[in-house]
């Protein structure tokens, strides 16, 4: 056994994250770690690398007991760390870029022909000829991705852990970088590899550890994980907190209102054809990294869509920002309230009227009576939990927060609401008045687009749920064919 | 153009934004030489080293500040500082006045170092605050006047005598950047100095020793800019509590000039010392076209001018590098 970990937890500010999770890797074996959002890998990755130091817990590895203190002392002991956003110094060259901090010196000065030397060589084992004198920013994420595990093997490392490698990497480089997994594996190095696309989970993978709510729940040799179980695993089952709240039946097929049609950008959004209809909740579910938040943000026109067609009410429509969107009726209640929606010092009514300042001006100045009157009608018609309008509204509950921000976009008026993750980190009776909230907003004729990653969510508020897997949309469920077997399929994408 | 760019060892585009630097300069000289009768004389060319030395070794520490992606604003605060300092130990040896000099300077130097890593502040907040405390110090210990240094223990050598026909300031300037040289591109810590600068967080990922590489650097800065106020105290016979204003900025110009990027991560030592040699030059032609008699610019005027040109090469620069890039 190269690395041991066992009875790992850690609290932040009382709040735990990891529950004595536990993960073993044997040398030359590829090691999947998988889990969803916040199931705790990266903060387990983190203690063994010494970016964090744990509450609890034992690390043996190569064996001997460890305990880093920093990441200089990890990767010296021979664990290197490939982070996903890549780790080079980007205006450095290749070779620079791969001996920083061991440079080969001679008479104390850096020996650049050396140092150039080496650089060639070690990218020569993976099959990689290109001129280590240019900056890394002038190569593609494959190649610096390349660069950084060649900066790990001439470090001696007995274990790679890449975190999300293939997030930005085309099929191509995918297929290059697996190569190059192969020969760390045959030279003897272990790789941790953490990862959301099964297909490419089962290619390179020899075991999986499946973490969830900061607790290893599952090791297996992959061949003995079938996709189903394994995302199951994943997801876990909650509790039936949610009792059905949408129509068992929606008699008439309303109208599209918003249509994407084989749209694509980048190698995140690959192909996803979905629509939203008059008056329903329509679902987006799919694992995390299947491109859900990021097709919310292609049709907010916050990034930019390649290819295929958006159509609001069978109009063709090119969204160049989000105000063209906005302009359009389409809102956007974004996945991560405190980096994207909320600005905690504001009072509710700013808040609140964010998005609508400029409507409510009146000679240039706001017009405080009808913001008086458009807050205190939501706060009203929402429920919000509030001492006053003029509350900062960091002192609110989560779930009192996220109905201000819905009712920074109701007050726009929109045609059509997209919600990213309407229901996280609220708690669990907040939640279901957040989904029947959503649900006679949807009676009301508003289209509402719910991403969630919580299968019981959508069972209980969609009336049809598009499946996503790795930026494809490979299924739409109607509410008579919704059940947890199904979006679970769907999800693994598997055709049976 | 292509070829052009190779003839001159042009891979990336810092290197196009030091090619045209330099020849700005080569292009001022030659207009001066074409146009001034003494432009290339003995004596402008030996006052033109001995002044202009002071503001290319402040540049030198500004371009590794600067090249970590911070700056440091106390740099003329601390010459006006040390060249107190200097003054006033003068009378006991010329060596007490250039080590006190230097020590002073290094002395604010490990404050901002300190401020800078250990408490988390800005670089520029961080030196901005020692900027006012170093005046402030100078205008305590001097008195609120000039100091008068001694000219019996040979301390005015350092600053108005020559050694081998050169200016000693000269001398010291060209020995400043000849290690500057050699630390940036030769030695370890110059490349992790640059990748400090291209990110910081990355840097401590990939094991580097940020915060001493950040301390050492805003060392060499305060030094440096102490050395410059040895040798002002020294050149005009006074420590002057209330010079170096506006100090920082000709380093901070001088070092942009010379195509290091503010941001950090990329920068040369040659090439700075070209871009505060330019902006010096600019300085040197007005004086001379004053002297010509066909018009009479103010030193008010003059500074318009240098913005003005300044604006116009900083300019020129992110063009051609944005051409370059996009080619």
């Amino acid at each position: 056994m190269l690395l041991s970990m066992q009875g790992i937890s850690k609290a932040f500010a009382g709040v735990p994250a990891l529950k004595s999770a536990s993960l073993e890797v044997e040398a030359a074996e590829v090691m999947a770690l998988v889990g969803q959002n916040g199931a705790g890998k990266s903060t387990l990755i983190k203690i063994l690398t010494g970016v964090y130091r744990r509450d609890e817990g034992s690390i043996t590895f190569d064996g001997h007991d460890v305990d880093f203190a920093m990441p200089a002392k990890a990767q010296a002991a021979g664990i290197a760390t490939i982070y996903q956003e890549i780790n080079l110094a980007p205006q450095r060259s290749v070779a620079e870029n791969i001996y920083l901090s061991r440079e080969p010196k001679r008479f104390g000065m850096i020996d650049h022909t050396a140092m150039r030397r080496g650089a060639e060589a070690v990218l020569k084992t993976f099959n990689l000829a290109i001129d280590v004198d240019r900056p890394v920013a002038h190569f593609d994420a494959a190649t610096r991705q390349m660069v950084a595990i060649a900066r790990a093997v001439t470090q001696s490392a007995r274990l790679v852990i890449m975190d999300e490698p293939t997030s930005s990497l085309d099929e191509r480089e995918v297929a290059i970088l697996f190569e190059t997994i192969r020969t760390l594996k045959r030279s003897g190095v272990a790789v941790i590899f953490i990862g959301h696309r099964l297909d490419e989970l089962y290619e390179i993978c020899d075991r999986v550890t499946i973490m969830r709510d900061g607790q290893t729940v599952a090791k297996s040799p992959m061949a003995d994980m079938p996709k189903m179980a394994l995302v199951r695993h994943m997801l876990g089952k909650e509790l039936a907190a949610f009792q059905a709240i949408a129509p068992e039946d929606i008699a008439l097929e309303r109208p599209v209102r918003l249509e994407l049609d084989k749209a694509g950008a980048g190698v995140r959004v690959r192909d996803v054809s979905l629509a939203v209809r008059e008056g329903e909740i329509s679902g987006l579910a799919g694992l995390l990294g299947s491109g859900r938040t990021e097709t919310a943000r292609l049709i907010f026109g916050a990034d930019k869509m390649d290819r295929g067609a958006i159509r609001m009410q069978g109009q063709d429509r090119t969204y160049r920002e989000p105000a063209d969107a906005i302009a359009d009726g389409i809102g956007l209640v974004s996945e991560d309230r405190k980096i994207d929606g909320i600005v905690p010092d504001m009072s509710i009514r700013e808040n609140m009227t964010l998005a609508l300042l400029p409507k409510l001006k009146k000679a240039g100045i706001v017009d405080r009576a009808r913001q008086d009157e458009i807050v205190s009608r939501y706060i009203r018609a929402l429920g919000v939990k509030c001492t006053s309008p003029d509350q900062p509204i960091k002192e609110l509950s989560g779930g009192n927060q996220q109905k201000v921000l819905l009712a920074r976009w109701l007050a726009t008026d929109p045609r059509v609401l997209i919600v990213d993750e309407p229901t996280r980190g609220i708690d669990i009776g907040a939640k279901s008045e957040i989904l029947k909230l959503l649900r006679s907003l949807a009676d009301e004729g508003l289209s509402v687009l719910m991403i969630s990653s919580e299968l019981e969510e959508l069972l209980a508020a969609a009336d049809r749920v598009t499946v996503l897997s790795d930026g494809m949309s490979v299924a739409t469920l109607p509410r008579k064919d919704l059940s947890e077997t199904a979006l679970l399929a769907a999800m693994a994408h598997q055709e049976e | 153009m292509q070829p052009i760019l190779r003839l001159f060892m042009v891979k990336n585009t810092s290197d196009l934004a030091r090619l045209g630097v330099i020849l700005a300069l080569a292009g001022l000289i030659l207009f001066g030489a074409l146009r001034y009768d003494n432009f290339l004389s003995p004596y402008n060319i030996l006052s033109f080293l001995r002044y202009n030395s002071m503001f290319a070794l402040i540049a030198l520490g500004m371009a590794f500040v600067i090249i970590t992606g911070g700056i440091d604003l106390s740099v003329g605060g601390t010459a006006a500082m040390a060249s107190v300092v200097a003054a006033l130990l003068s009378p006991y040896h010329w060596a007490a006045g250039l080590v006190g000099g230097m020590a002073a300077g290094l002395a604010v130097g490990a404050l901002n170092g300190f401020i800078i890593t250990k408490m988390r502040i800005q670089p520029f907040i961080a030196t901005l605050a020692t900027m006012l405390a170093a005046y402030g110090t100078g205008l305590l210990m001097a008195n609120n006047q000039s100091v008068s240094v001694s000219y019996d223990t040979g301390f005015t050598v350092i600053g108005q005598d020559d050694f081998l026909g050169f200016p000693i300031p000269a001398w010291i300037a060209l020995a400043a950047y000849v290690l500057g040289w050699i630390v940036l591109e030769k030695l370890p810590i110059g490349r992790h100095i640059l990748a400090i600068g291209d990110g910081e967080a990355t840097a401590g990922l990939m094991g580097l020793k940020v915060e001493r590489a950040l301390t050492g650097v805003y060392l060499a800065s305060g030094t440096l800019a102490g050395l410059a106020g040895v040798i002002l105290a020294s050149q005009f016979g006074a420590g002057q509590p209330t010079e170096g204003v506006g100090w920082e900025l000709f380093a901070i110009a001088s070092v942009v000039v010379g195509g290091t990027l503010l941001s950090g991560g990329s920068g040369s030592v040659g090439a700075t010392l070209a871009g505060a040699l330019l902006l010096a030059m600019v300085f040197n032609i007005l004086n001379f076209e004053n002297g010509l008699g066909w018009i009479s610019l103010s030193a008010y005027w003059q500074s318009v001018i240098r913005g003005a040109f300044l604006l116009v090469v900083v300019v020129l620069q992110a063009k051609l590098m944005a051409r370059h890039r996009s080619a």
